[in-house]
């Protein structure tokens, strides 16, 4: 009797697991470096896991979706300290069938990793790096880039001040390479639609820490110093990614002027005053599972995460190899609370988006602006276009 | 001689006149935090009612008493009696309630809660909350099928259409749509849902018994960037036969053949045009404008817009009743 009754329970058990089949498990690598970037604005000071409590909102949301599919995601991080290396973690991951990465690296660790994996089908997501080499002449058929490149941020903020009849700039350039390729799109930037940049400056970096007790003093004397007998200009826009002088320069220029680029206005992909779209919303999941405000990196390891899942659920697989067909292909478009559906450029994909004008407060302006036209996508009139692009995906 | 000539006019503007049955429309406005009064008859904003914060989803209820508003930002639903004109009542509907929908005899609400992933069920009479329906992220669009039975949810950042036993209170179905699924609408027989993708920039024609997209309607609008179209209202013609479909930023309301699923025709309206309802005779559609701040009307048989009424500031739902 009681062996009767053990051998139809365990009949009852083996139907219910067969009925609810296990999901499919989809797993995400998170790669970025330990430590985190200075700033010159203490409440600037980027978080220990800017980027990667973006990516685990979205899991969050994928997971949601998920449990109506049968699919489950998972998200491992990994921080590389100096000495780590990016391409052999990355290779570690693909043996143990993770066929996804999301990667804030620096390009030259992007570039390896990129290569490193290129023959195991997994797709590398860049939601970091800014430089446009990535998307032009050392562009990747297995990286996509959701985060936008300097020239789109260069773009987005010539379109607005262009618009403002801002059209005469005076240009401050820091002395790091970075600020050198920040000043170069927004030359670009200034050429293509029609401002001038009266004068260019330099601002060296001479070393040294950038908060002191006595700070105040010196920085109200060394900026209008620094800033006098300029041509006539209109607004002065910095490049200083660095953070060396650039949030020194707003109230302390020679002329009354407003400041953009690097200080002041800013272009950026996401901003946590941004509210228009439904984007409440979002904010408010952030906050709430992460107790802070959400930033532009946040915002682009939540799309690339996203844009897992999109493809996860669109293909009913997680296989990589149909995620990239899918996100490459014309069927694929996202929604990220920017007004409009974001896509991928498919000559070097990169992720079509509006760039935000953000002065630390408030969202002031989102790029396109109206009048800046383009025959395939007015997304398109922000950064390298098709026809002048170097990259050629193999 | 000149009463002559005077007289027959008359007539003929009486005639018209008479049979145009005066009703009442109110619109949220989003930004106002307010109601607008609208009188069909003289097309005049009547009164402004002040209402909690970020008003939304509108809707009379069924008896047509009252006039239900979600206030997101107050998190609940405010009741405004439409004798007076007054906010009497508020109803527990969970935290920022968006889109909401009445079973047919007007007892259960069904309210699409946007922070935290799901639908509450308030019990009408006697005005509590008696159950929670978890959904995909972002529940917003909410509709109920004519037997009843069955619960419609869509959920905007899940890209899906919930089926929910309205028995049961259980998911039954879900189906994949293109992205940012805003609005829920069946066709007065039942054989259709349409739900609209405001990323996806399509409607997504589904068979409500298979619980397949049988159809998507596609919108192409000559000189208009493909982005600008974002469907989001839908309004239906009792007989099934018309649909209206409010393409948000591209301005324009498409009428669509409900049999053949083919657009007809792009009707130009205010900007940013967004949630729509008909006057009970089916005379007239009046959509809401967001970014211009009005209410286009529009007569259904001509296909034309005939007026523009300005409302308060970033108009957002309507609902329209017999006074």
């Amino acid at each position: 009797m009681i062996r009767v009754l053990a051998g139809a329970i365990g009949l009852g058990v083996l139907a219910t697991s067969a009925l609810a089949a296990d999901p499919v498990e989809i797993g995400i690598g998170y790669l970025h470096r330990a430590g985190v970037k200075p700033a010159l604005s203490l409440v600037e000071l980027p978080f220990e896991n800017d980027g990667v409590a973006g990516a685990r909102l979205a899991i969050e949301d994928n997971n949601t979706t998920g449990k109506f599919l049968n699919q489950h995601f998972t998200l491992e991080e990994f921080r590389l300290k100096d000495g780590d290396d990016a391409a052999k973690m990355a290779v570690a991951l693909a043996d143990r069938n993770i066929g996804f990465i999301i990667a804030d690296l620096p390009s030259e660790a992007l570039l390896k990793v990129a290569d490193a994996v290129r023959n195991r089908g997994t797709v590398l997501f860049n939601a970091g790096s800014i430089d446009d080499r990535l998307r032009e002449e050392d562009c990747r058929a297995n990286m996509i880039h959701t985060a936008p490149t300097r020239s789109m941020l260069a773009d987005g903020l010539a379109q607005y001040l262009v618009w403002k009849q801002w059209k005469r700039w005076m240009l401050v350039v820091g002395s790091h390479e970075e600020d050198k390729l920040y000043a170069e799109a927004l030359r670009r930037a200034a050429t293509r639609f029609g401002a001038k940049i009266v004068q260019e400056r330099v601002f060296e970096d001479t070393g040294g820490a950038r908060r002191t007790d006595s700070g105040v003093t010196l920085i109200q004397r060394q900026m209008p110093v620094f800033t006098q007998q300029a041509p006539t200009y209109d607004v002065l826009v910095a490049a200083d990614e660095n953070e060396v002088f650039a949030s020194y320069l707003p109230y302390r220029t020679w002329d009354p002027r407003p400041v953009a680029g690097s200080a002041g206005l800013v272009p950026k992909s996401w901003d946590a005053a941004q509210d228009q779209w439904g984007a409440v919303q979002m904010q408010n999941r952030f906050l709430k599972l992460n107790s802070r405000h959400m930033t532009a990196l946040d915002m682009q390891a939540w799309t690339a995460t996203r844009m897992i899942g999109e493809a996860a659920s669109r293909t009913n697989s997680g296989n990589p190899r149909s995620a990239l067909d899918f996100l490459k292909g014309p069927d694929f478009s996202i929604a990220a609370f920017k007004g409009q559906r974001l896509t991928l450029r498919d000559w070097n994909l990169q992720l079509r988006q509006p760039i935000l004008l953000a002065d630390g407060r408030i969202v002031v302006s989102v790029s396109p602006q109206e009048g800046f036209l383009h025959q395939i996508s007015e997304l398109d009139t922000l950064g390298v276009d098709r026809p002048e692009t170097k990259c050629k995906l193999h | 001689m000149r009463r002559r000539c005077l007289l027959p006019g008359m007539t003929v503007w009486l005639a018209a006149a008479t049979p145009a049955e005066a009703f009442i429309a109110y619109v949220s406005n989003e930004k106002s935090n307010t109601v607008s009064v609208i009188d069909t008859d003289t097309w005049a904003v009547t009164k402004v009612i002040k209402v909690g914060q970020r008003p939304r989803g509108i809707e009379f209820s069924r008896d047509g008493k009252f006039v239900l508003v979600a206030v997101g930002d107050d998190d609940t639903i405010q009741v405004i009696d439409a004798a007076t004109q007054q906010v009497v009542d508020t109803l527990p509907s969970g935290p920022d309630p968006e889109l909401f929908v009445q079973d047919a005899a007007g007892k259960m609400l069904y309210v699409a809660n946007e922070n935290d992933n799901t639908v509450t069920v308030i019990d009408l009479e006697t005005r509590a909350r008696i159950g929670d329906v978890q959904v995909g992220v972002e529940p917003e669009g909410m509709a109920i099928s004519p037997d009843g039975k069955i619960l419609i949810n869509t959920s905007e950042t899940t890209n899906m259409a919930h089926f929910i036993d309205t028995a049961t209170r259980q998911i039954v179905a879900n189906v994949l749509v293109d992205a940012r699924p805003r609005f829920a609408e069946f066709k007065r027989d039942g054989s259709e849902l349409w739900v609209s993708s405001e990323i996806g920039g399509t409607v997504a024609v589904i068979d409500p018994a298979t619980r397949r997209v049988i159809g998507k309607i596609a919108f192409d609008i000559p000189g208009m960037r493909r982005e600008a179209i974002q469907p989001v209202g839908i309004g239906m013609t009792a007989d099934g036969k018309t649909a209206f479909v409010a393409l948000g930023p591209a301005n324009r309301v498409a009428i669509v053949d409900g049999t053949s699923h083919q657009v007809m025709k792009y009707l130009l309206v205010g900007q940013r045009v967004w949630h729509m309802a008909f006057t009970p005779d089916e005379k007239y559609l009046l959509v809401t404008n967001g970014v211009s701040n009005d209410v286009s009307v529009i007569d259904v048989v001509a296909q034309k817009v005939i007026k523009s009424i300005q409302v308060g500031e970033l108009p957002w739902g309507i609902t329209i009743a017999r006074p």
